[in-house]
């Protein structure tokens, strides 16, 4: 399974298939052992990445590290962040003031 | 030659559809429409409204430019009577396009029941003037096309997106006038979408587009930015922004337009959909349904629709294209989608291959083809309140020397 690298500066790849925990995927011609299974479109860390760190797809910053993460371990929200407005999940209020 | 033929309207304007619309002009009035139109079991008779009793500018323009749209053959206003909203005016303007157009009011028609009933004998008597319309042969050049993204994942950036650009690119290159929309959907976009501006005005006007954007979702504490993006692997806005962007293709942008402004020649054009001045009205657009009615107001013959989840809708007016990005998603929803953009996930075709596809199918249903949302009966339309200040003048092209 070789997951895809969408510009030659991105340090994630995009899956166009799941992965499973353990099981060997290719990044850059080398093996790497995903530490957990993620889903499609999803993706993983091309390289070891730190806290602080620009994410880059499509060759372009899509926000920033807030927890490190090893090669081949998913890249969500979990461990990064907009660079511009936060992002929300089902758990949000619509509250009248989300700044407060 | 495109092979299509369009219904020409007394003003000029050539359609794709002749649809005799019925409109309420107020929540209050809305289901004496929907009875009219459900009772009518026309698949080209649809409905539309305005569900506030307070006036709105925006709301009175968009509703001028949906009732004087090339898709429309004849239109039926209901009005409750004591509503804010200018009937005379809509009335007015449907009226100088040439369409023809009546209105009912229930406070003046004996009620609900007696309203419904002259209702369906108004929309016998549209769908028949409707009926003579003339046809002529249309030219892509004649064509406006929309596109919008809407229940995005992380495929749909790679598939669908830009294979609707490739679409853009040749019916833009063949003269259409293109429309991609959502300028909160553009964040961290706005320089290099700059760059493709045909004047130095025109991009400083996109930067400023997207700025507000930014702004506008900063204050409602919440980006373009759905949970199911997330669970799509979508993770900030600005990743979600790269995705949406591709949607443009690679023309240059010849110019800004905002809801109902109709664009003067063909090229690619943003829609800026994001109030102008104070926070006023709540979000700029509370669902997908809003952005594509607002395309239509820009005078789109049909739109784009890409997702990655899996959108269901399609509008009334003008026909919605499904194109689908995530082939998981396709294979949940086949009967939902018009194209399986997922395929160039699995090496089951290319870009440019689905890009062919997608502007076939443009020209197909342009030439009376239904879409699958057509055909399954979609005809969502939502409109809410909004502020603009007119376009600036660098957001136009020079008009062309006829």
């Amino acid at each position: 399974m070789k997951p895809i690298l969408l510009h030659p500066d991105d340090n994630v790849l995009v899956l166009a298939e799941p992965i499973t925990a353990g099981q060997a995927i290719e990044i850059d011609g080398a093996p790497v052992i995903p530490p957990q299974d993620v889903a499609v479109g999803h993706k993983i860390a091309r390289r070891a990445l730190s806290v602080g760190d620009k994410v880059l797809k499509y060759g372009a910053p899509i926000g920033s590290m807030t927890a490190a993460a090893q090669i081949g371990a998913h890249v969500h929200m979990h461990n990064m962040k907009s660079d511009y407005i936060a992002s929300h999940t089902r758990l949000a209020t619509g509250g009248e003031d989300p700044g407060r | 030659m495109s092979g299509i033929q369009g219904y020409l309207r007394a003003d000029g304007r050539k359609g794709i559809r002749n649809v005799v619309a019925v409109a309420y002009l107020v929540e209050c009035a809305h289901h004496v429409a929907r009875a009219i139109v459900t009772k009518t079991d026309d698949s080209d008779v649809h409905l539309i409204g305005f569900p506030g009793c307070f006036p709105n500018a925006y709301a009175l323009k968009v509703m001028q430019a949906i009732g004087t749209h090339p898709n429309i053959g004849g239109v039926l206003l209901i009005s409750l009577g004591c509503e804010s909203f200018n009937r005379e005016a809509l009335r007015a303007a449907i009226e100088a396009s040439g369409r023809p157009v009546e209105t009912l009011v229930i406070q003046e028609n004996g009620g609900t029941a007696s309203t419904i009933e002259k209702g369906r004998q108004a929309v016998a008597r549209l769908k028949a003037l409707a009926g003579q319309t003339p046809v002529a042969p249309m030219d892509i050049s004649e064509l406006v096309i929309g596109t919008i993204c809407g229940g995005s994942d992380g495929t749909s950036g790679i598939t669908a997106n830009p294979a609707v650009g490739r679409a853009f690119d040749r019916l833009g290159a063949a003269g259409a006038a293109c429309v991609f929309e959502e300028t909160g959907e553009l964040v961290g976009c706005e320089t290099i979408m700059a760059h493709r501006a045909i004047t130095p005005e025109l991009g400083v006007e996109l930067e400023a587009s997207v700025r507000k954007a930014e702004a506008y979702y900063t204050v409602m504490g919440y980006g373009s930015f759905a949970p199911g993006n997330a669970e799509g692997g979508l993770t900030t806005q600005e990743e979600k922004s790269m995705g949406a962007y591709s949607k443009s293709g690679s023309a240059p942008i010849v110019g800004i337009l905002k809801p109902g402004d109709q664009p003067p020649s063909g090229g690619l054009y943003l829609l800026d959909v994001v109030p102008d001045g104070e926070v006023r009205f709540g979000f700029p657009n509370i669902s997908d349904n809003a952005e594509i009615v607002e395309l239509i107001a820009c005078g789109a013959h049909l739109t784009l629709f890409t997702t990655g989840r899996g959108s269901v809708v399609g509008s009334a007016i003008s026909p919605v294209i499904k194109v689908c990005a995530n082939p998981e998603t396709y294979r949940k929803l086949s009967g939902d989608m018009d194209v399986d953009a997922g395929r160039i996930m699995e090496g089951r075709g290319t870009l440019n291959e689905v890009g062919d596809e997608i502007f076939d199918l443009v020209l197909a249903v342009a030439g009376g083809r239904r879409t699958v949302s057509e055909a399954l009966g979609h005809q969502e339309f939502i409109l809410t309140y909004k502020a603009f200040d007119p376009i600036g003048p660098a957001c136009l092209p020079l008009r062309r020397a006829s």
